[in-house]
């Protein structure tokens, strides 16, 4: 190849990884992934697990489908993206379930979730399929940092709100309650994820002018 | 080669998921018996939790034979059943069976001279599965501790019936009423006044799953109550004959 050889953290290849931080991040610029970011904020340790479950398979996963990308018949692509993703939870889970149970218990549920992760198949259909895997694995881990930071907060907040606790142990001192502070419980419903999620949305708008559409 | 004709994508295709399925069994089967025993003693620590004798999973083997004196199996009549092996029957199945036809694990506690009787739960949640142990008090009516557990049930609603702050809840309720009649314990909305002694505060957005728990605890606990209450009528027989015994002794010394 005539081309010099790229260094493996070009400028491009950074701003793989910090472009979904902000200017493109998946949950609040794309709105992809919102189910998850509902379903799982309540607490911080799940969002937190969540979190490092999808930067696992979404990194795999494009590396994988990257590899594969000049030889996946294009009429079939999103069912074998499907079964690239299916696949990796259903072996992550097998082992969490072998070898770290109590990490696969608080689990549960998710594992299902990250198969209709939106952010993960978007990944694989609009990158993977078109580049190579090294780029690949990069922009699935910066999207997965980037879909993790909102998670993280989101769950922060309605964490403390909601139940008073932080990773499942009490920071609101007793006295507060005492003294008639009461725990919202409305954090606890989804509904207020869908808020706090757009007040995050409003605070990155604020600072970042560039995401302000012109009409 | 052209990787869009028909040929080429049915052999894709083909080849992916036979290397797919063949990847999924291998793992499936070198796991299997790593799980299940994973399984197994998640299930003893969580028969001994429900006495409030809390060990790590790995100990909870050893502790299981010393604390747990017996095991028995029951018919629906309260009769025990020889030869079964409590630890082994799985209530899931049993629950498709019609109520005659099934066994129902007991687990019997004792330690220092107090005996307590585990039942084992099962019922539905919202998503899916729930489960649990609630220990009874000898007198076949106070409730000295329940654990429970679930499958799917959400993170921070339904999901908290596994935690200490639901369960502790259960302690020292009973399960008949002043008249007698079995009433079983409710997981209700709201604040639960002092002294309602068969009802416990639900979750907060986890009302599905907390109607779960209530008709799981009197579907379960309905069905031992045959052997409970010959249980109760043994005791008192012997509390009699005993009774009988110290007036006979008792007479006999003042002659």
């Amino acid at each position: 190849m005539s081309k010099n050889k790229e260094p493996l953290f070009s400028k491009k290849n950074k701003r793989l990884l910090t472009d979904p931080l902000d200017d493109n991040n998946p949950i609040t610029v794309q709105v992809l992934g919102i189910c998850s970011a509902l379903a799982i904020t309540v607490q911080l340790e799940p969002a937190v697990v969540m979190s490092i479950s999808v930067l696992a398979v979404m990194s795999i996963a494009n590396v994988v489908v990257s590899i594969m990308r000049n030889l996946i018949p294009s009429r079939i692509r999103i069912i074998v993206q499907l079964v690239v993703i299916a696949t990796l939870v259903i072996l992550v889970d097998q082992v969490l379930k072998a070898f770290a149970y109590d990490v696969s218990k608080e689990l549960s549920v998710f594992v299902g979730l990250i198969i209709t992760n939106c952010i993960i198949m978007g990944r694989l259909e609009a990158f993977a399929l078109a580049n190579k895997p090294w780029k690949s694995f990069l922009d699935g881990l910066g999207n997965s940092f980037g879909y993790a930071w909102i998670l993280i907060v989101v769950a922060f907040f309605r964490e403390l709100l909601g139940s008073g606790t932080l990773y499942g142990k009490q920071v609101i001192p007793d006295s507060w309650y005492d003294a008639g502070y009461m725990d919202n419980g409305m954090m606890i419903l989804p509904p207020m994820a869908l808020i706090t999620v757009g007040i995050i949305i409003w605070i990155q708008r604020m600072r970042n002018k560039k995401l302000i559409e012109s009409n | 080669m052209n990787i869009n004709s028909n040929l080429y994508t049915f052999g894709f295709a083909s080849i992916m998921v036979i290397v797919v399925a063949a990847l999924l069994s291998i793992t499936a089967l070198s796991l299997q018996d790593r799980q299940d025993r994973n399984v197994e003693l998640e299930k003893k620590q969580n028969i001994l939790n429900s006495v409030k004798e809390s060990f790590s999973r790995e100990d909870s083997e050893k502790q299981f034979e010393r604390l747990i004196k017996e095991s028995v199996v029951l018919d629906f009549k309260g009769n025990k059943v020889e030869g079964g092996t409590a630890f082994d029957i799985d209530i899931a199945k049993e629950l498709k069976k019609d109520p005659k036809d099934q066994m129902y694990p007991l687990y019997i506690y004792e330690k220092e001279g107090s005996k307590r009787f585990i039942i084992p739960l099962r019922g539905k949640g919202l998503w899916g599965p729930i489960w649990g142990y609630i220990a009874i008090e000898n007198d076949f009516n106070k409730v000295y501790g329940a654990v429970f557990d679930h499958k799917s049930e959400t993170p921070g609603l339904g999901a908290e019936i596994n935690t200490n702050d639901f369960q502790k809840y259960f302690e020292g309720k009973e399960i008949y009423n002043k008249k007698g009649e079995f009433v079983s314990i409710s997981v209700l909305k709201g604040v639960i006044p002092d002294g309602d002694m068969h009802s416990v505060s639900g979750i907060a957005g986890g009302t599905i799953t907390s109607d779960g728990v209530s008709d799981m605890l009197y579907e379960r606990l309905e069905k031992y109550l045959p052997y409970f209450e010959k249980c109760q009528s043994e005791l008192e027989l012997e509390e009699m004959k005993s009774l009988l015994d110290t007036t006979q002794n008792n007479n006999d010394s003042i002659q």
